[in-house]
Formats: structure tokens, sequence, C-alpha cells
């Protein structure tokens, strides 16, 4: 579905990925782990074009989205995008934040929308909270909302950049949650995270990378208890 | 009680003085936020020659006097343009909203650069165009930030208007000019449109923070 080929994004001099190789699959729920300023979201951000790649091809669907012929704002409906820090529209409800797009960019009339926006609150358990403004909501909350806000637009891919890094640790599970029912059924996810247990639990692959580079990757089990290369056994030390 | 009778007797033409007052700020507001927005975009663009633009209409504007750029429009490039007939409010609503607008860019930038860019990245992500981003999702946000500022340019631009009682558009101050130079009660009369801008500019000041708290509520 995704296939990423040398890619490479430098900032200045600073060469943040130099030499990415990833495919990812349909279905496919792929965890990418490392230490900070490894490249991760960087990697992640350059699949919807939030960073524009110096170098590589990205293709997506047999589409190379660095032509300059693709439409990128279609694309990024396909690729649905969580943030750390949630990002939810603050001048909106909850049920707004959702709705936005659908009567902008999808032309919903407002009673289809709603009804959408609903069906995805209570998806994520927070249909109460349909009128509530962010700033009165919890982190997961937040969180979970902007998961139901990507899913809106229906995406064949969820990018999840470090979901829970800013969470209160409690809150951490409900999203979780939300991200494991979501795979299972059957989300295409790139999920940037330093959850462990949850990488190991849910992904079908895992990438490790560093420096710019993926260093390692395989299965939970190969890349946990079978790890080939001395650097991701550094990392995986220290963590977990 | 002969002054109060003065000023009784001149009200209708102090009036309309202030109708001509009030017509000629509120053009000049409405075009100078229009211009403020426009130049404001062109200024937090990515594009370098579009920021240049907006830069250089600021800098031109901020570096000059606004009595200058008065008499500079009104009997310099006008009539270059117009021949002889310009007519005085046009210039004056012209130079007024030319002026204010490049205050309300400075005013609309930093509004726009204090919204988090990780609203610009979530409206982009659902798949808005850099324009539709700014429309449902920055703008609305900016502005509220910005109510203050705006209001406060708002009355600079107001009392502003004084100044082209010197083009002799007949505003309030040209009115009270007119009155004293035949009854030499100079004091009477700019005394008394001194307390009716003062007036005006509460009102618009009172406005202001209704707004504002009606905003904070939402």
């Amino acid at each position: 579905m995704i296939q990423v080929k040398q890619l490479a994004k430098s900032f200045g001099n600073l060469h943040v990925l130099k030499n990415i190789n990833a495919h990812i699959k349909r279905k496919e729920v792929v965890c990418v782990i490392g230490p900070s300023g490894s490249g991760k979201s960087t990697f992640l951000r350059c699949l919807n074009l939030l960073e524009e790649p110096t170098a590589g091809e990205i293709i997506i669907d047999g589409i190379n989205i660095m032509d300059k012929g693709t439409n990128i704002n279609t694309l990024r409906q396909k690729a649905g995008m969580v943030f750390q820090q949630f990002n939810l529209f603050p001048h909106k409800t909850a049920l707004e934040n959702i709705t936005l797009g659908l009567i902008k960019i999808k032309k919903y009339n407002t009673a289809t929308a709603v009804e959408k926006g609903k069906a995805l609150l209570a998806k994520v358990g927070l249909l109460e909270k349909a009128d509530v403004y962010p700033r009165n909501l919890s982190g997961g909350q937040q969180q979970r909302v902007a998961i139901a806000r990507a899913l809106a637009m229906e995406p064949e891919i969820m990018l999840f950049d470090e979901p829970t890094s800013a969470l209160d640790p409690e809150m951490v599970g409900e999203v979780l949650q939300v991200m494991k029912d979501l795979a299972q059924e059957g989300m295409t996810m790139v999920i940037v995270t330093h959850e462990m247990g949850f990488a190991r639990e849910v992904a079908d692959r895992i990438l490790f990378m560093d420096q710019g580079f993926v260093v390692e990757e395989g299965t939970p089990e190969q890349l946990f208890f079978h790890t080939q290369q001395e650097r991701t056994r550094e990392f995986l030390n220290k963590v977990l | 009680m002969d002054t109060f009778n003065l000023i009784a007797d001149a009200s209708p033409l102090l009036l309309k003085g202030l109708e001509s007052t009030i017509k000629v700020a509120f053009l000049s507001l409405l075009f100078a936020t229009v211009l403020g927005l426009f130049f404001g975009l062109l200024r937090v663009s990515k594009r370098k020659w579009l920021q240049m633009i907006a830069k250089v209409y600021v800098s031109i504007i901020r570096g000059t006097p606004l009595y200058v750029q008065v008499i500079f429009f009104y009997f310099g490039v006008f009539p270059l343009l117009f021949g002889r007939a310009t007519d005085a409010v046009s210039a004056g609503i012209f130079v007024l909203s030319l002026n204010a607008g490049a205050y309300l860019v400075e005013i609309f930038r930093a509004g726009i650069e204090s919204i988090d860019k990780g609203q610009m990245e979530a409206g982009r992500a659902i798949g808005f165009t850099h324009g539709q981003t700014m429309a449902y999702i920055i703008l609305p946000q900016a502005i509220k930030r910005m109510i203050p500022a705006i209001v406060n340019q708002f009355i600079i631009s107001i009392k502003d208007t004084s100044l082209l009682a010197t083009i002799g558009i007949a505003e309030l101050t040209f009115t009270a000019q007119t009155i004293y130079a035949v009854n030499f009660k100079a004091f009477e009369f700019l005394g008394t449109i001194a307390v009716i801008y003062w007036v005006l500019i509460y009102v618009l000041t009172w406005f202001s923070h209704w707004l504002e708290r009606r905003l904070a509520a939402q």
C-alpha cells in the first residue's frame, strides 16, 4: 500500500532522515520505535507531506505522492493523522471538530455530518461530550476526539505521532484501547510510539530507527526476543 | 448663557460635521480592514516575494507622517492621476484606509502567528487547503485575540480623521474651524468638538469591551 524508497529529509545541514526504505501493507499495523531525534516523527510526517522530503520516493496505491501533479489535499484525506499535542480546534466543540471536515470538504449536509460525528464519538466512548469544548476535556478525551476527527474523513491509513506521549499516565490506557480496537477492525496504521508493551501486543511489524536510518525491522517477537543489531539491543535494554 | 446659545445655534452644523467624520471613519476602517487582512496574509505567506510586498507597504506608511501622506496624495498624486477635480472626501478616505491598513497588517500578522502551528498542521492533515485552514481554523481564533489591538487602531484612525480638515473635508474639526473663524470663539468650539470626539471613542471602547466579554464567554 505504501512504498518508501530512499527517503531523505534535511533541515539545512541537519540530515534527519538519511536513507529510509519501508513497505507498509494494507491492514498492517507498523510501530516505529527509537530514541528521540532518530527521525521517527519526521518519517511519519513525510508520509502525508507535512514535511516535504528532500529526496526519495513515497508511493501510495501506485501513485508517487511527491510528483508535482499529485493533489496533496486529496492524499491527506486518505491518511488520517493523530498528533502528540492533539491539536483539536479550541473554538469548536468536540462534535464540531469532527464535522468541520465533513461539511466543508466532503460537502455533507449538517444533519448527516452530525449523525456521522455522533457515531464516531460513540465509537471512542465520548458521545456525552459532543457539545463540550476541548479545554473542558481531559488529555485522554481530547486525543480520542482527535482520533474520531481523523476517522471522519474515512482514511485508508492512520498515522499516529506519539499519541500518548503528552498524556498523564492514567489516561494512556483509554487511548491505546481505542487504537487497539481500530487495529482489530483492520485499519492500516503507522504508529510512532514509546509504548513498548503496546507495540509488542498490537504491531504486526516494528521498525527500529536511529540517526535517520531504519536499523532493524521485524515482528515484535523477532525484534524484542531475537534482536540482531547491537544498537537495537542497547536501546531496548534502556527502555524495557 | 451666550456661549450655550452659540453652540446650540451651531449644533446643526456640528452634527453635519460629526456625520461626515463618522462616514469617513467608517468607510476608511472598512477598507483598512480589507487591506490589513489581505496584506497580513501576504505577510505570513511562505513566499518571500509576497512577504516583501507587504513589508514594503507597511514600511512606507509607517515611516512617513500621516499629514504628509494626506497632502501628498491630495495635492500631488491624485491631480496627476485624475486631473484637477479631485474629490477631497474620496482622497481622504483613500489615504486613511491606506494608513490604517498598514498598521492592521502588523496586527493581523501578530495575531495569525500567535496561533499554535499545530492548528495549521491539523487542518492540512484533515485535507483542508492552506486558505481553508486560515478561514475556518486560524483566523476565527486569531481575530478573537486581535480585537483589543484592532480597536486601538480604530480609535487612532477615528481621531486621525481630524487631519483631513487640511484638505477641506467638512468633518468635525473643519466645521469647528469655520465656525470660530467667524465668531472667534475658539475655546468654546474646539472644546465642544473635543468632547464629541471623546464620547465617540468612549462608545467604541465600551462596545469593544462588550464584544470581548461576549467572545470570551463562548
